[in-house]
């Protein structure tokens, strides 16, 4: 198939970027859209121009480092999906697509459409994890029982690939359902909970100072989100920040 | 034994680690905060070594390619990771993991660390629940297992089918609260380019910041390469785009010996390749054969009709189908180890049984399984006298909760439904066994230079069996090198800060800065992925499932051309002080140029066939490997010389006196 394509260009973090058209051909539907990326790329360095810069590496659906909005969308118009795994038999002949980095404040552009994620590194480094040493001079695993519907759900919120699709889709820029995702995997295991009052008061502490917008309930990010991290999340956040907040 | 001294300490097997822990030297804490340690990749032994080490006291630079330390490729892992609780009561033990770890690596590996490995296995799960990773359950809240290939108890532990995820998640976690007291500093999108010697000791690393361009200088009192393994020469694989051997060669390059590079997994069940397109290969996970029984057709004609389109998987009888692993490993089945399971699919495919329009792919089906969780599930349902539609249904449902992500994956590729159709799959490549030689310590030949993890070679012999690849790099990561390390430093306390404005630091960037200028600096007539697609082509036919004599002479000839092609003529666009991807990825490339040379080079000298090297030359009536005990029972340590055709080789005799050395079976 022929594909109109209208890319981001952007030298790098402080210079000015546009949108420039591109036609390319020969397009197959079993092509994954990076794929289709890389043909363009090939494209433009056999005509002596600068490729197209994008973020990518396990092209499997699970490391999180691809983003690009396309068409206006995160990872594209598939469902449950990464854009590495969107395939281009979900487009058509003769279809224009928009390719666009995330776009928010705390996400600043580094080079055409690959965008510093850093943030939420940070957000995690405040404290998403267990203070227990590394030792493993634990206890035996089996000693901590856990109900197998609250370790399921553990498991469903720590499925996020810290993509930021999340943050992209909302219209503030917002970073409670990723932030929620860790917050919730470890508020609803035992081992969690001592920590559970910092861990909440630091990550939110961080998340806004990252400059990340507050939650309004539009429900994009969970439309959105490749791993369908649920929504359910953010409302367990609040939960135990406003908690927090009381115990002090 | 010559200039390689595994260091393996005296002493009953089992007996040795806790021996050896007590014997080395420690460094006191007070000490421990005046050294620094540069830790290089940050997947699971990474990540687990970086997170240890800090906790300990030490101070800690970490570097990944990737953008995040959590995006390192130990993420993709997909099946689980094996420990020895025997919490299954099923006969499982320190021994057996042993045991099976040897027997699955064709007796190629080394006993004391290879029982290390096992000893350590249970506490890493400890670890893990502590840090509060996700594993399965029971209904009781117990942990769950299932069972992997080449072993007869069910010792894997997982995490849905994302059990490398959540493991690295654990270990970044761990990371993480070290980063936030100060004692790692992270460096992302940063690539190493060169390690530095000074007086025969890695002191420290060239780095490259992969935002700006600016080439950094970076002083260690020890250096940990975790920087995985080197799948991606074959240009196809199930490796992250950006995996490379960068850090590894040019270690090997300064002194480190490289040891049986020709050992490689290739992963029986992946998905097929489409077409001249393709970029990588996914894996669908080796759990899946727990429940998946693969088969071609019986006949022939119908094969082809397949092929045609003319006839689909369902509609040929239960007596027409090859269940070809059933029929000649009945121990095993399925669940036979990798390098068995691909070279069978391969062997069909090449007798012309193939079931896609390449005729290199074979069927993994879910039918009967299906059909027996159905009713199973209808039983404790309390259905009484389900019909066919029911009990698929609720078959359906068991699979989907066993292995609903993976079944989602196959759908989203290949575009059909693996509930209704059997999957295709056909082997490719996985895991490298291959690596930088270390000795018990996880020590290279340069003194001061750890690899950890995928990096080093020291425990899975000639073939990994499924969910150890974890197990190895969190062992080796939390478990090993934080006392192993601290023996060496215990030399280094009145050493002090190592400067970078040494003429050693100079001469290796300058090194470095010229490498890249060449790059630049090619006639401009092929792109990078070109040359990578070349020799990745050369690597699959010639190095890959079947090797003989011939095809690896000419491999090395073609390889050797290929890369004097390469710096004439590539073209890397863009320049070196940005972002350039082009030239990250011509870096890369160019040093699988040189691994892959040496590759054929161990492959031609490896007259035998065992786990994953397999020599046409060298097979028994029936096409099973030909082992060589009696030539061939060494490690192959290749020392860099110059060009990879003349590296030398070094032997490290594999010394078994804990287990007989027998002929493997699994029939």
């Amino acid at each position: 198939m022929k594909l109109y394509l209208k890319i981001w260009r952007q030298k790098d973090a402080s210079s000015p970027g546009k949108i420039v058209d591109y036609t390319l051909d020969g397009v197959e539907g079993d092509m994954s859209f990076l794929e289709m990326l890389d043909i363009l790329n090939e494209d433009l360095i056999a005509k002596g121009e600068e490729p197209v810069e994008f973020d990518h590496d396990c092209r499997e659906g699970i490391c999180g480092t691809c983003s690009l909005q396309i068409n206006g969308e995160p990872h594209g118009p598939d469902r449950l999906v990464t854009t590495c795994q969107l395939h281009m038999r979900k487009f058509n002949d003769g279809d224009t697509i928009v390719i666009e980095p995330f776009r928010a404040n705390a996400f600043p552009v580094i080079k055409d459409l690959i965008v510093d994620r850093s943030a939420f590194d940070r957000i995690q480094q405040a404290g998403g994890y267990i203070s227990v040493n590394t030792s493993g001079n634990t206890v035996d695993a089996n000693c901590i029982p856990i109900n197998k519907h609250a370790a399921d759900e553990a498991m469903d919120a720590a499925t996020c690939i810290g993509c930021g699709a999340c943050v992209a889709a909302c219209k503030n820029a917002s970073a409670m359902l990723f932030t929620s995702a860790k917050v919730s995997q470890f508020a609803l295991l035992p081992q969690g909970r001592v920590e559970a009052v910092e861990r909440v008061q630091n990550m939110v502490r961080q998340m806004d100072l990252e400059g990340f917008g507050n939650c309004t309930n539009t429900g994009a990010c969970e439309v959105e989100c490749p791993k369908g991290i649920s929504l359910t999340n953010i409302a367990r956040m609040n939960r135990e920040y406003l908690s927090a907040s009381v115990k002090g | 034994m010559g200039i390689l001294d595994s260091k393996i300490p005296s002493g009953p097997l089992a007996d040795k680690w806790t021996k050896h822990k007590n014997d080395i030297n420690l460094v006191n804490p007070a000490n421990k905060r005046n050294i620094d340690i540069i830790v290089v990749g940050t997947g699971l032994a990474g990540g687990a070594a970086a997170a240890t080490l800090a906790e300990l006291g030490y101070n800690v630079k970490t570097f990944c390619y990737q953008d995040s330390p959590r995006r390192a490729h130990s993420i993709a892992a997909q099946g689980g990771i094996n420990a020895a609780k025997n919490y299954q009561g099923d006969g499982d033990s320190n021994y057996r993991l042993f045991y099976d770890t040897i027997k699955g690596g064709d007796y190629r590996s080394r006993e004391a660390n290879v029982y290390r490995l096992a000893e350590v296995s249970g506490n890493i799960i400890d670890q893990c629940v502590a840090q509060g990773v996700p594993f399965a359950r029971e209904y009781g809240g117990m942990l769950d297992n299932r069972s992997f290939g080449g072993v007869l108890v069910s010792r894997t532990f997982y995490a849905k089918g994302q059990t490398g995820q959540q493991l690295l998640l654990g270990a970044y976690a761990a990371m993480n609260r070290q980063i936030n007291r100060g004692k790692i500093q992270s460096f992302t999108r940063h690539e190493m380019m060169d390690l530095v010697l000074v007086d025969g000791k890695a002191r420290g690393i060239i780095a490259r910041d992969l935002v700006s361009g600016e080439i950094e200088r970076h002083s260690a009192h020890a250096v940990v390469l975790a920087t995985g393994g080197y799948g991606n020469v074959f240009f196809l694989s199930t490796n992250a785009m950006g995996s490379n051997v960068m850090a590894a060669w040019r270690a090997h390059r300064k002194g480190a010996f490289f040891a049986n590079p020709c050992f490689t997994q290739i992963h029986p069940t992946c998905i097929p390749v489409s077409g001249e397109h393709q970029s990588k290969l996914t894996l669908m996970s080796e759990s899946l054969r727990n429940d998946g029984r693969i088969w071609v057709p019986k006949k022939m004609e119908d094969a082809v009709a397949i092929r045609e389109g003319r006839l689909k998987p369902t509609q040929i009888a239960e007596e027409d189908r090859d269940y070809y692993l059933e029929r000649r490993y009945p121990a095993f089945g399925n669940l036979v180890p990798r390098d068995v399971a691909s070279r069978a699919a391969k062997e069909r495919c090449d007798a012309g049984f193939g079931v896609n329009k390449t005729g290199e792919a074979v069927y993994l089906d879910f039918a009967s399984a299906i059909k027996r969780y159905g009713k199973e599930k209808a039983l404790t349902s309390g259905i009484k006298n389900p019909d066919e539609a029911t009990i698929i249904k609720l078959g359906e449902e068991v699979i989907e909760a066993k292995y609903g992500n993976l079944f989602q994956m196959y759908e989203k590729i290949v575009d059909e439904n693996p509930y209704k159709t059997p999957m295709k799959i056909y082997p490719a490549v996985h895991y490298t066994m291959g690596g930088l030689w270390v000795d018990y310590n996880l020590q290279t030949t340069i003194p001061g230079c750890y690899a950890a993890g995928e990096a080093n070679f020291s425990d899975h012999g000639a073939n990994r069996l499924g969910a150890s690849a974890l197990m190895q790099g969190l062992a080796d990561g939390y478990f090993v090198l934080p006392y192993t390390i601290g023996d060496y430093l215990s030399s280094d306390i009145r050493t002090g800060k190592i400067p970078t404005d040494s003429k050693e630091f100079e001469e290796a960037e300058k090194q470095v800065r010229e490498r890249m200028e060449k790059l630049m600096s090619g006639s401009g007539i092929h792109s990078v992925d070109y040359y990578h697609k070349k020799l990745g082509k050369i690597m699959w036919n010639k190095c890959g499932m079947a090797r003989n004599a011939k095809g690896l002479e000419e491999a090395i000839k073609e390889i050797s051309e290929l890369r004097k092609d390469f710096w004439e003529n590539v073209k890397v666009t863009g320049s070196i002080e940005s972002k350039n991807q082009e030239l990250e990825k011509a870096g890369r490339v160019a040093d699988f140029l040189e691994l892959g040379e040496l590759f054929a080079k161990d492959a031609l000298h490896r007259n035998e066939s065992c786990g994953g090297h397999f020599r046409e030359e060298y097979q028994t009536e029936e096409g099973e490997a030909l082992r060589d005990d009696k030539n061939f029972k060494y490690v192959a340590a290749w020392e860099y010389v110059g060009e990879p055709k003349d590296a030398k080789l070094h032997k490290e005799d594999l010394v078994y006196e804990n287990i007989e050395l027998k002929t493997r079976s699994y029939k």
